[in-house]
């Protein structure tokens, strides 16, 4: 059994009218299953309102299912009376970096969740400094997190996470409000936890870019899961995606144009370099990288550019 | 604009004060507040003088931050000083029309000048060597007893410390909401009273709101991270007491004891 798994989870949400019956319920996931193993880098996709963060939610047990199940580590969501056992285990880090962030000082918010779990004091110095020290927040600890950039800021929240020593850490859109900078560092210390720790990753994001290095990635529509596959596999299936009113890509994109158009490239392109590479097959010997045809060929990435810019709102 | 904004007035700076424990600092403040009124004569005051002098110095704050804090209660002053020189009944020394000034309010006057100048200038040196979150600490230790009788001690504290961490966040959200409804025709500065308060209700409305939605995310990150309460919670960095912090009760002790003697004896 995996670290955490889902069978026939159901969620509805209720709308209650001023005499407290339900007026209106609103199913937000829909029979969704999950067996996610230990140290996998899952993605799940979906577009606004898809139910990801619902279903992020479940996982350590801030919502419990309607109908169906979820087991954290084999205990039932819906069974353990004491869910901070089970958020322990799964921890999570939210969208906004501001709201999740409740001491003035970065060290002192880090210490927040050991301090709950009732961790010694000599032993929460221990995990704090380990944790600010792996998101590379060392130099800022006695920094108050209101200087702090948002990127900084959600490396102070997973520090956070990572001083509980969860087995899973979900990640709940977490660069949605984030500048180009602060994403790439935000996913850097993420991509680094998992390296050194092997912690579970789940991801919950619409960046279609930030998926490419996942494992495993599920889309979800409407409350269900509907795709399932490696990144690769995913992306190979352009129209369905769009269907789902997702982008891929640009560079799987553009590689979908071109094969349209009539140019042989192979499905499921996700890379640069990966498109320079098939686009040239006569010289295979000499490999291109990105960085060779940034300069050389600025058009080629202009187009791509230019073709998803409609498209994304 | 706000974003330098500091709560209370710590001034960093590294002195025996910085150092003390919170709680030291606090029942410091209180025992000060006490002797200053229990002294009534010229040597104790005299006493209390080189008391507050000698603080001054140990804290290395220089003096001219620290009688900041006299500007703001002034007003409070003058009408103190007032009220006791020309309403205290007794031996007249001048009279000026129906104002009557008398020995005694005179030298009331002059007692409570110096008591609440003495006592502002006390508390602020607290507040200008003691951080928010400290001060905080040192009150949920100190009201820990009250537990018995049911006050939800640790709640306190933990709504005082959330509440200035979020002070500077929501008071940069208002400047942007005001920016923006500005932008939007908004008028925050003519009118009379009523229509200036009518004016806020474009920039109160979306600051409600965001301060609820804030409120609502922060409950549940602070769920996520395993937090239920107060009980078997431990803390980072609890306080302790030093050295210095008993040779500093000593001191406030002895300091105690000789106002009280000065005001048994004369």
């Amino acid at each position: 059994m995996g670290i955490i798994k889902a069978l026939k989870l159901g969620f509805n949400y209720l709308k209650y009218d001023d005499d407290g019956k339900v007026e209106e319920t609103r199913r937000a996931i829909d029979d969704v299953n999950l067996d996610i193993e230990a140290g996998e880098f899952i993605a799940i996709l979906g577009h606004n309102g898809s139910g990801k963060s619902t279903l992020a939610k479940h996982m350590n047990a801030l919502l419990t299912p309607t109908e169906g199940a979820l087991w954290v580590e084999g205990i039932n969501t819906k069974e353990e009376p004491e869910l901070w056992k089970i958020r322990q285990k799964a921890g999570m880090v939210f969208q906004n970096p501001d709201n999740q962030i409740i001491a003035s000082v970065v060290e002192e918010d880090v210490g927040f969740g050991p301090e709950n779990m009732g961790v010694p004091t000599q032993k929460i110095w221990a995990r704090v400094g380990e944790a600010l020290g792996k998101t590379g927040m060392s130099t800022y600890h006695a920094h108050s997190p209101n200087r702090l950039s948002g990127g900084q800021k959600q490396r102070v929240a997973i520090a956070g996470i990572m001083a509980m020593r969860p087995k899973c850490i979900i990640l709940d859109e977490p660069t949605a409000m984030l500048d180009p900078i602060g994403r790439r560092e935000v996913l850097e210390a993420v991509e680094e936890l998992r390296r050194s720790e092997g912690v579970t990753v789940i991801l919950i994001t619409h960046y279609m870019e930030e998926v490419i290095r996942a494992d495993r990635v599920y889309v979800m529509d409407s409350g269900r899961i509907v795709m399932t596959g490696t990144p690769r596999e995913i992306f190979s299936q352009v129209d369905t995606l769009r269907h789902y009113r997702l982008d891929v890509p640009q560079v799987t994109l553009l590689a979908y144009e071109l094969k349209k158009a009539g140019v042989n490239v192979p499905d499921g392109i996700l890379t640069m370099d990966e498109l320079v590479n098939a686009l040239l097959p006569e010289t295979p010997e000499k490999a291109f990288t990105a960085e060779s045809i940034t300069t050389s060929a600025p058009d080629e990435t202009a187009a791509a550019v230019n073709m998803t810019a409609e498209r994304r709102d | 604009m706000f974003k330098d904004i500091t709560l209370g007035q710590y001034y960093p700076a590294d002195s025996v004060l910085h150092r003390l424990d919170p709680r030291t600092k606090f029942v410091g403040t209180l025992a000060f507040i006490i002797a200053i009124f229990v002294f009534h004569t010229i040597p104790g005051y005299l006493v209390a003088t080189v008391f507050l002098g000698s603080v001054i110095l140990l804290s290395r704050i220089p003096p001219k931050i620290i009688f900041k804090g006299l500007k703001g209660v002034f007003m409070l002053l003058l009408v103190t000083l007032l009220f006791n020189l020309l309403l205290t009944p007794g031996e007249p020394l001048m009279q000026l029309g129906f104002l009557r000034i008398t020995r005694e309010g005179l030298t009331m006057a002059g007692k409570m000048a110096i008591r609440l100048i003495y006592l502002v200038t006390g508390s602020s040196i607290m507040t200008l060597t003691t951080t928010p979150n400290q001060l905080t600490n040192a009150m949920e230790s100190l009201m820990r007893p009250l537990k018995r009788i049911h006050v939800p001690v640790h709640e306190i504290s933990m709504m005082m410390s959330i509440a200035l961490r979020f002070i500077p966040i929501l008071m940069e959200e208002t400047d942007k909401i005001m920016k923006a409804q500005i932008a939007r025709g908004a008028d925050f500065e003519s009118g009379g009273l009523i229509q200036k308060v009518k004016n806020m209700i474009p920039l109160l409305v979306p600051l409600f709101i965001s301060a609820f939605r804030r409120a609502n995310d922060l409950a549940m990150a602070m769920e996520a991270r395993c937090y239920h309460g107060g009980e078997n919670r431990t803390q980072m960095k609890p306080l302790r007491y030093d050295m210095r912090d008993y040779i500093a009760y000593g001191i406030l002790g002895g300091f105690l004891l000789v106002a009280v003697i000065m005001r048994v004896l004369s």
